[in-house]
């Protein structure tokens, strides 16, 4: 690959303005930051956090009721509608919980969720709205245009290397992307010089979720957990949350951790809650076990279009049924997991 | 063979990307270049998608920059900070980005148009992973198509980075060395960027259009090439790969070009 390396001209700056002589509006973001970066607070939380090896086996309900506060700041695993902790999700929404704060970490339909049931005030921004190539949620868009929403800016390796910073127990990262934008503008990252080189870096404040919900393939009782495919950034996000719950597809004895322990994805410590939910992931895609239901996504996408239906469609979706599986039956159940399947397995049925 | 314009973006876009190299693409028009590229002249063109997925063997277009495609059959699934952090590295050759509005330094708006960012009068997604491939890879590219309101010398929000301000006002910033905007192709040219300047600078027109076209639909003054050539027509080869492998159902070449 030597021949790649002249393809790119070196470019030189002639000029480095110092970060005294700078507008401070370039070099500083002007939005709050919801949540406190600070490694020794977050130290002692973790000090009192419980390493036992015990059964953690719990339900939604129970996981929601206890672990989730308004005014928490949460953070939801996979990325957008992909193994996505979707009946956590939903009884968010039904248990009514309010002024949380979010993660907007690639949030798509999950985003589009919390805000039909207006559960969240705040949000630190990567992407929000869209549903990528499906279009954008009139409804979540409504929310946002109307200012309900209070946003910080950021971007999806912003909020990676954010919640990096937390899980290493640092309160910041520097790292060289939002410099000279908009964007670092309205977040709330700082500017700094690195002491070896004089290159400038943003600083990113390290992100320490009140709570977490990720879903994964296989888990023991204990927390133990794998994931298969792209982890977007699951495992830094376990070790920054404070609370940690884990929806998993199929709970696996221990011993097979024991196995093989280079396959352990997330430890059991930092795990407070195991909840065992085949399909949870719907109706987003889960790698290797079903597809995303496309059809279903479309509908809600098309029931925001007039807020009054997407009052009634909402009722139906979420309030009425009791749980997942009821709304799973809804929207045909076994057998559309099973359609999804062979659509993720590319067998023609 | 007859095309539309859809096609010819797709082409002129996927004959920039050369065999070997690393590209970090999204979801639409960018990634069936990029599968078109490795059809073609570029067999070996390694595949990067932000969530983790890293030289898959695509069977279908993905839906969504994570989803389960973006790793079939691939040479390491990875994670969101294992991706930015290779592009941090230099080790992504290309990306391709979307936007709202362009300006004439390649800067990208994907988060609002307004004045209010607390109280937007259109809010987008935001940045997605877009201002870290704008700020990290090699070169930026951008398959759009073109008009007055889209490119722009009145940006509502800056969300990702192209030469700033122009000159070398890129890397004044902090942005690393050697990095930024490279090709922007619209349904009526292809655009490079001035080394000096570094205003947006059209190579080559496409057939069926004259300079006034591109100048009349677009909201601030073009540079011109020198040698500006007509682009070149997709060939047969290229469009019988692009509707019978890449895109057979039509989903990104079946779209109406605005």
């Amino acid at each position: 690959m030597g021949a790649r390396a002249s393809l790119t001209p070196i470019i030189r700056s002639e000029k480095r303005v110092s970060m005294a002589e700078e507008d401070p509006a370039r070099i500083t973001g002007q939005k709050d930051l919801f949540t406190d970066p600070d490694p020794d607070k977050a130290r002692l939380f973790f000090r009192n956090k419980s390493r036992a090896l015990v059964s953690k086996l719990s339900t939604v309900e129970e996981v929601v009721h206890s672990m989730v506060h308004d005014g928490d700041y949460i953070a939801i695993g996979g990325f957008g509608a992909i193994r996505m902790p979707t009946p956590i999700i939903h009884e968010i929404v039904r248990r009514g919980k309010k002024n949380l704060g979010l993660a907007g970490h690639t949030s798509t339909h999950d985003f589009q969720v919390l805000v039909a049931g207006e559960c969240i005030d705040r949000c630190d921004v990567a992407y929000i709205i869209g549903l990528e190539a499906r279009g954008y949620s009139s409804n979540a868009r409504r929310y946002v245009e109307s200012g309900k929403l209070k946003i910080t800016e950021w971007s999806n390796a912003a909020l990676a290397w954010r919640l990096k910073a937390a899980a290493m127990g640092v309160s910041f990262l520097p790292a060289r992307n939002l410099l000279g934008t908009d964007t670092l503008r309205q977040s709330a990252a700082k500017v700094i010089e690195c002491p070896y080189t004089g290159k400038r870096y943003v600083a990113y404040p390290a992100l320490y979720p009140d709570f977490a919900a990720i879903h994964v393939h296989e888990s023991d009782v204990y927390g133990n957990c794998r994931v298969y495919g792209a982890s977007m950034s699951d495992q830094d996000l376990a070790k920054a949350s404070k609370r940690v719950v884990i929806t998993t597809e199929r709970l696996i004895h221990t011993e097979r951790f024991r196995e093989n322990p280079e396959a352990t994805f997330i430890p059991y410590w930092c795990v407070d809650a195991v909840i065992e939910i085949p399909y949870g992931s719907y109706p987003g895609n889960m790698p290797y076990e079903y597809y995303s239901d496309e059809e279903h996504l479309i509908e809600w996408l098309q029931a925001e279009r007039s807020p009054s239906g997407f009052k009634d469609f909402l009722k139906k979706q979420i309030f009425d049924t009791k749980n997942f599986y009821e709304y799973l039956e809804l929207n045909g159940g076994i057998e559309k997991m099973k359609k999804l399947r062979a659509r993720e397995l590319l067998i023609d049925r | 063979m007859e095309y539309n314009q859809m096609e010819l973006m797709i082409c002129a876009a996927a004959r920039d990307l050369e065999d070997g190299a690393t590209v970090v693409v999204g979801t639409g028009s960018p990634v069936a270049a990029a599968m078109l590229a490795q059809r073609t002249h570029a067999p070996h063109l390694c595949l990067m998608f932000e969530a983790g997925g890293v030289a898959p063997i695509l069977p279908a277009l993905p839906i969504s920059v994570g989803d389960s495609r973006t790793f079939y059959r691939a040479l390491m699934a990875s994670s969101m900070p294992d991706i930015m952090e290779t592009c941090q590295r230099g080790m992504a050759d290309y990306t391709f980005l979307g936007g709202a509005q362009i300006d004439m330094y390649g800067n990208i708006n994907s988060t609002m148009i307004g004045d209010n960012h607390s109280k937007p009068r259109v809010r987008f997604p935001g940045s997605g992973g877009a201002n870290d491939l704008a700020s990290l890879c090699w070169r930026t590219m951008m398959v759009t198509v073109q008009d007055t309101r889209r490119f722009t010398d009145k940006m509502d929000f800056i969300t990702s980075p192209g030469y700033l301000t122009g000159g070398n006002s890129r890397y004044e910033a902090g942005l690393p060395e050697g990095t930024g905007p490279y090709r922007i192709v619209t349904n009526m040219a292809v655009m490079g960027f001035d080394e000096q300047t570094r205003r947006m600078t059209v190579l080559s027109i496409h057939p069926g259009h004259d300079r006034k076209d591109v100048q009349d639909n677009c909201g601030f003054e073009l540079m011109w090439a020198a040698d500006i050539t007509e682009t070149e027509p997709p060939s047969e080869e290229e469009l019988i790969i692009l509707r019978e492998e890449v895109d057979p159902h039509g989903y990104i070449i079946g779209r109406k070009v605005k």
